[in-house]
């Protein structure tokens, strides 16, 4: 989950990583009360998960109260690269003398934790590794150690900051070594951490993106989440466990097994390029050992997409066996009545094939028909689709 | 021959008493794996009857090992607990840890990936794998064992289900051994150790490599292919239309920005001279042709 800004900085805080005032608001008046409360002049930045807001006029200067109220009502409700802006926060103005980078992220290929430090921040730091990396340090951090004071100081002087600045940042570098373990994190990015003109060290802007996984261990994290921009059928998936991700296109797709709906997500993308340019509605693993139930959830879900206009059930039965999937989709079928309308092609191999057929001949559904082959299911689904 | 895994492993399984350990524990017996034991912590001294065996329960992994001479370990135990079993199993020094658990928190991961590297004892596949099958010799995890037979291809794959699809298509030819190396961010065994096994098999004379969106595993296996591997590899790449920036499914299969596309892996592959389908049955086909091309 990547968190907005303002729940990174809060999030800072909590670990003693200095940041400025701040706090979100919703609506102008909010805005306004914000900025009295922080007093001065403050800054008004809207809350979206992409970067390019300053470009796109998503953060302005706001000189008092009434004055952050009127910047408030103009950046609201913006559209800044289709994200819609619901949220600003409103922080404190500080006069910046400098502009570092600090983050620690999880490094897949080192199978590790890598830390990058440079003193030149405040832009993107892909650039900086390219044309000037000497001024950029990157250092593996050992899971089990972690990132101590000697170390972290080792780093900053990697990166290239004066020295007048180094105890500082790497005090600021230990902070944030803390907020990524304490939080399971993958990535805590501080770009620009500033020095200001009165000589401070402070997190300007960051970016915070935490596991999933390790929700079971930090219930306070389910409060980060973004309901508002959650799609409505990936809500009433996620309320029935099912791992479902709402797609563009017309034909909805059900498999086991995350890498088999992937492929037969572009199986179908392939087939319909036939078909006037079908596209897959929707990602939706119902995992292994599925159940009848599971499977029935699932086909009412993707029912229940106006978008669909037919629906492709691709099964290789592994643990889940193919009987199974062959009841849930005969007792969807009649849980759902009238409802069902749309087509449905199935096609199952492996654990339990013969019966899994078997049953779904016998039900002899009106919407549904069994082909043998994956492509040609895709195909059939394709073409049921753009009719 | 086979990689990692044959007819002499032998197999402690940790969480055997938990209800998904006990009845995969009964499909690896019956497809011929040799399960020697099962470690449950605080079950140790009880004996368990799985498949017409009588299975001893241990309270570690280093007494399993003493008292069976485990050579592998297979671990189903829930996410929560999964770190701790884990260096239960690298501390006692097992040679094979296969960890099938879904949805271990990455900083857990890499904690024990770490400290697997400094003790330099066990090999780790996983996690959020299938396991790995070497058909009619033994079969560790979750993967069905009558989809195929022994042959001559060795298979490595982020994916279960795929792995599946593959062997089934391929099952006249059968296979040497199949890795599902699992679709976390960080896994232990990569595609890259995988294919440098294979290489070094006598018995495998063709390599299938299954990859999906996310990360440069792929990018990076191509180019350890055109420096290493002389056998033919053909490839599979899943999550052509998946969006940038949602995980599907996997943890690890995400698109971040430009980077981690079905894509860019496909033309990493074929610039390394691996043929690369476009479904899992024109992979199939393209193996097949590669093979009679060799035989020719």
């Amino acid at each position: 989950m990547d968190l907005f800004e303002y729940q990174a900085r809060d999030l800072f805080e909590a670990n003693g990583v200095p940041v400025l005032a701040g706090a979100v608001a919703t609506t102008p008046e909010e805005a306004q009360k914000a900025a009295e409360k922080i007093g001065g002049k403050v800054v008004v930045k809207a809350q979206v998960k992409i970067g390019g807001r300053g470009k796109a006029g998503g953060v302005k200067l706001a000189e008092n109260p009434a004055d952050a109220f009127e910047k408030a009502k103009a950046i609201l409700g913006m559209d800044i690269k289709g994200h819609t802006v619901h949220k600003v926060m409103i922080a404190g103005a500080a006069p910046i003398e400098s502009e570092y980078y600090l983050a620690i992220l999880l490094d897949r290929a080192a199978r590790s934790f890598l830390v990058m430090a440079s003193v030149s921040g405040g832009m993107d730091i892909e650039e900086v590794a390219h044309k000037t990396p000497e001024k950029l340090a990157k250092v593996h951090v050992d899971p089990n150690q972690g990132i101590s004071s000697e170390l972290a100081l080792d780093i900053v002087r990697k990166g290239g900051f004066p020295s007048e600045v180094e105890k500082a940042v790497a005090d600021v570098l230990v902070t944030l070594w803390k907020t990524f373990k304490d939080s399971d994190a993958t990535l805590v990015e501080v770009n620009p951490l500033v020095k200001t003109n009165d000589g401070r060290i402070i997190a300007l802007d960051g970016k915070v993106t935490l596991d999933d996984n390790a929700a079971f261990r930090h219930p306070d994290h389910e409060s980060l989440i973004d309901h508002a921009a959650t799609n409505p059928l990936e809500a009433l998936a996620k309320e029935k466990d099912l791992n479902y991700v709402k797609l563009d296109g017309e034909v909805g797709v059900i498999g086991n097994g995350a890498g088999l709906v992937m492929s037969t997500l572009d199986v179908v993308a392939y087939a319909g390029e036939k078909f006037g340019g079908v596209k897959p509605a929707n990602f939706l693993d119902i995992g292994g050992g599925a159940s009848a139930q599971v499977m029935a959830d699932g086909l009412s879900i993707i029912l229940g997409d106006p978008a669909v206009k037919s629906v492709f059930v691709n099964v290789f039965g592994g643990i889940t066996a193919c009987d199974a999937v062959a009841n849930g989709i005969v007792q969807a079928l009649a849980m759902l009545g009238d409802k069902a309308t749309k087509p449905i092609v199935v096609r199952l191999d492996g654990n339990n094939v013969l019966e899994g057929r078997r049953i779904l001949n016998e039900a002899n559904h009106p919407l549904v028909q069994q082909l043998d082959t994956m492509d040609g299911a895709a195909a059939k689904a394709a073409e049921l689709a753009a009719k | 021959m086979a990689i990692f895994l044959d007819e002499n492993t032998k197999v402690i399984v940790q969480g055997m008493t938990g209800s998904e350990g006990t009845k995969h524990t009964r499909r690896m017996i019956a497809s011929g794996t040799k399960i020697v034991g099962g470690v449950t912590p605080g079950k140790g001294g009880q004996v368990v009857e799985i498949e017409g065996k009588s299975l001893p329960v241990f309270n570690s992994v280093s007494e399993a090992v003493a008292a069976t001479g485990a050579t592998a370990s297979v671990i189903f135990v829930p996410p929560k607990f999964a770190k701790s079993a884990v260096i239960d199993a690298i501390d006692a020094h097992v040679p094979l840890v296969v960890v099938i658990t879904e949805g271990i928190p990455v900083h857990d991961t890499a904690s024990f990936w770490a400290h697997a590297q400094k003790v330099g004892k066990s090999r780790i596949i996983g996690p959020n794998c299938p396991g790995l099958i070497s058909p009619g010799k033994s079969n560790i995890g979750i993967t069905p064992s009558d989809i195929t037979g022994p042959g001559k291809i060795g298979l490595v794959s982020k994916s279960g289900t795929l792995t599946y699809q593959m062997m089934y298509e391929l099952r006249d030819i059968g296979f040497t051994t199949a890795v599902g190396i699992g679709g976390d961010p960080i896994i232990g065994t990569t595609h890259i150790d995988c294919l440098k096994a294979f290489q070094d098999d006598p018995d495998t004379e063709a390599i299938v490599m299954i990859g999906e969106i996310g990360g440069d595993a792929e990018e990076r296996a191509a180019a350890f292919i055109k420096e290493y591997v002389t056998k033919p590899v053909v490839g599979y790449v899943a999550g052509f239309t998946a969006p940038e920036g949602k995980t599907m499914g996997h943890a690890g299969a995400i698109v971040s920005g430009s980077s981690g596309t079905a894509e860019a892996k496909k033309v990493a592959l074929e610039a390394a001279g691996v043929k690369v389908g476009k479904t899992p049955s024109e992979t199939a086909n393209l193996l097949r042709a590669v093979l009679n091309a060799t035989k020719g």
